[in-house]
């Protein structure tokens, strides 16, 4: 789950991480009494679940109230990567001397969660790796003892020669992991870090992303969950339990099981079409979630033919059958539809279907090859 | 021969009460797989099915009965320890079915479970099944059939897919592996791959891998320099756009890396069999055997 950077900031300042002061904003009004409480200049940013914000005119300076409120009104309501801006945080603007990355991410390969930090911040952290890799440091942190403080000054040294600012962020460091554990994050990142003429460390910006599995368990951190910053569909599935992603293609895909899903939205397009989404109904399915898949799919208007491709195992295909006629009874499909079903009930499933007048294949890439065709417009 | 699990494996079920538990006992026992006893805590002393003893923790049930295999069905917020109990209970073989096991406990178990000198498949996967002689998780027992093809996978239904296409082709498989599809997980593509070449009843192996990671780049590497026996390799995801989470916790593109388009290079460069479709696993396999 992406929270947003006033929350990620939210929770660093609880561990003591230092934040420049700064308030959530909806409208320009509220801008203007935000930037008249901060006195001095301001930055408003935009707050929405995209990278690259700064580039797409999101992050603005300014020197007065009255100018915050006249950038506030440009921010909110605009479009950064198809999401429209509802909030921005209005911050008190640092006085930067330099700019540092500090970032921890879980590692598949050393199974730990790793530190990466670089005196090159500000910038994509993925950049400097790519061109200059000596310049990032990476710490894996042994989760049985956690981070060490001479580890964490080992890192503020490669950032920091002068031994009170690598103290600094060594305690930063410290604030970071700890939030990056008691939230149940898979990332977190401080970029950049800043130091002031005045010589203080600072956090300018933040980014964290929550572990999905966590929230059940963290009730404060799933609270955090933006729900106007979802796309609609996506909120719909969410809630239903199933997982969906929206392409741009025209064929809608309801599979059983991440995998299979994956592998049939590349065979659609083997046989060249586009699939317009990924969708799982996850192993246990009942005729309700099956309702629910369909429900969202034929809400998209782009969507030209759908494609059920169900391998039961623990989904029984009956339960699947099930949900096509009761979804479908009440509102009759205006795409055609496809139907490829194989494994456990596999025979009760095919009776309900032919009883309902539906037809089914038990062959993947026979039903792929009809749905993309049938997309295309071409004959039933 | 297999890899993991044959007909002398001597399995305890660890949440063997609740609804996936009980419901996998039964498929597990009619399959054929020895189960010795299940673990609920609270339920010490009463029987499953009026015959599998149910012990209140895993060392009782191990003392009780020399399990040295334990499958994991309890939900997640207690699957870290319930690992963790049966590699301190001296389990050999430990496979965890439950999904949704939060990574940060992963990096917990992963060490733990390594210096008890247990193997732990999993979390968020199928489990495995030598073919006519034992299942341990819940892959349908009717697709399989035995055989020589190593079969090893991140994903369940893909899995499924697959070995049904094997087996109506007339393959057998010696066993099939889900190795799971979360970021941190016990069993890697490489320590299947490497038991499937000591392995002399395998003679080809299936490969499933997906986006996300790097496990199938290292993979590829291991075969190209220490393995003899082929490899015919599959990825999932070729479609998926980077950022978004394709289901399963592990994959996910994350900047230009674990990408389809990567991971099929490296398995190019290995020399391996590359299955552009499933189906492709029934020609490319049947060339190598």
């Amino acid at each position: 789950m992406n929270i947003h950077e006033y929350q990620a900031k939210e929770i660093l300042r609880r561990e003591g991480v230092p934040i420049p002061p700064g308030e959530v904003a909806t409208t320009p009004a509220q801008v203007e009494q935000i930037a008249r409480r901060l006195g001095g200049m301001v930055v408003v940013k935009a707050q929405v679940h995209a990278g690259g914000r700064g580039k797409a005119g999101g992050v603005k300076l300014a020197k007065t109230p009255a100018e915050a409120a006249e950038v506030g009104k440009k921010i909110l309501g605009m479009q950064i990567k198809g999401l429209v801006v509802e909030k921005v945080l209005v911050t008190a603007a640092a006085d930067i001397e330099t700019e540092a990355y500090v970032g921890i991410i879980i590692d598949r390969a050393s199974k730990r969660a790793v530190f990466m930090v670089s005196p090159a911040g500000g910038i994509d952290i993925e950049e400097v790796a790519a061109t200059d890799p000596d310049k990032i440091m990476r710490l894996p942190v042994d989760p049985r003892y956690g981070l060490q403080p001479f580890e964490a000054m080992q890192m503020g040294f490669f950032l920091y020669k002068d031994v009170a600012k690598a103290r600094a962020a060594a305690r930063i460091m410290q604030q970071l992991y700890r939030a990056f554990v008691s939230s149940g994050a898979s990332l977190a990142e401080i970029n950049p870090l800043v130091t002031t003429p005045g010589g203080e460390v600072v956090a300018v910006d933040a980014k964290m992303v929550i572990d999905d599995n966590e929230l059940d368990r963290r009730p404060d951190i799933a609270a955090l969950r933006d729900e106007s910053a979802e796309e609609t569909s996506e909120l719909q599935a969410r809630r239903a339990n199933l997982t969906f992603i929206k392409l741009e293609g025209n064929v809608g895909c309801i599979v059983n099981g991440a995998g299979l899903a994956m592998a049939t939205m590349d065979l659609v397009k083997y046989y060249g079409g586009e699939p317009a989404n990924f969708l799982d109904i996850g192993g246990s399915s009942s005729p309700e979630k099956v309702v629910n898949a369909l429900r969202i799919i034929t809400a998209d208007t782009g969507v030209k033919a759908i494609l059920f491709n169900i391998f039961g195992g623990i989904t029984r295909t009956d339960d699947v059958a099930n949900g096509i006629v009761t979804a479908t009874r009440h509102n009759p499909l205006t795409v055609p539809l496809v139907i490829r079903l194989t494994g456990t009930n596999e025979d009760v499933a095919l009776a309900i279907l032919s009883e309902h007048g539906f037809a089914a294949t038990s062959d993947m890439d026979d039903a792929v090859q009809k749905v993309v065709a049938l997309a295309k417009g071409g004959a039933k | 021969m297999s890899i993991y699990i044959d007909k002398s494996s001597r399995v305890i079920v660890q949440g063997i009460t609740g609804r996936d538990g009980s419901f996998h006992t039964r498929q597990m026992r009619e399959y054929g797989t020895a189960i010795v006893a299940g673990v609920t805590p609270g339920k010490g002393g009463q029987k499953f099915d009026d015959d599998v003893p149910i012990f209140d923790t895993v060392p009782e049930a191990v003392a009780e009965t020399q399990a040295n295999v334990s499958v994991i069905y309890v939900p997640p917020p207690f699957a870290a320890d319930a690992m963790m109990e049966a590699a301190a209970a001296g389990i050999a073989l430990i496979v965890c079915i439950t999904e949704g096991v939060p990574v940060l406990d992963m990096t917990r178990v992963f060490p733990y479970v390594r210096e008890h000198g247990a193997r732990l498949i999993g979390p968020n996967c199928p489990g495995l099944i030598t073919p006519g002689e034992s299942k341990v998780g819940i892959i349908p027992g009717r697709i399989c059939t035995p055989g020589s093809v190593g079969v090893v996978s991140r994903s369940g239904t893909l899995t499924y897919e697959v070995v049904d296409q094997l087996t109506r082709a007339g393959i057998g498989q010696s066993t099939c592996v889900g190795i799971g599809g979360d970021p941190i997980n016990g069993t890697s593509f490489i320590d299947v791959l490497d038991a499937f070449e000591k392995d002399p009843e395998t003679t080809a192996i299936a490969m499933m891998g997906e986006i996300g990671g790097t496990d199938e780049q290292e993979a590829a590497r291991f075969i190209h320099e220490r393995m003899k026996k082929p490899v015919v390799g599959f990825i999932a995801g070729q479609t998926a756009p980077p950022g978004r989470r394709m289901g399963h916790a592990g994959a996910i593109i994350s900047g230009s890396a674990g990408t389809a388009a990567e991971k099929l290079e490296a398995f190019e460069k290995a020399g391996m069999g590359i299955a552009r479709r499933p189906k492709d696993f029934v020609e490319l396999l049947r060339e190598r055997l």
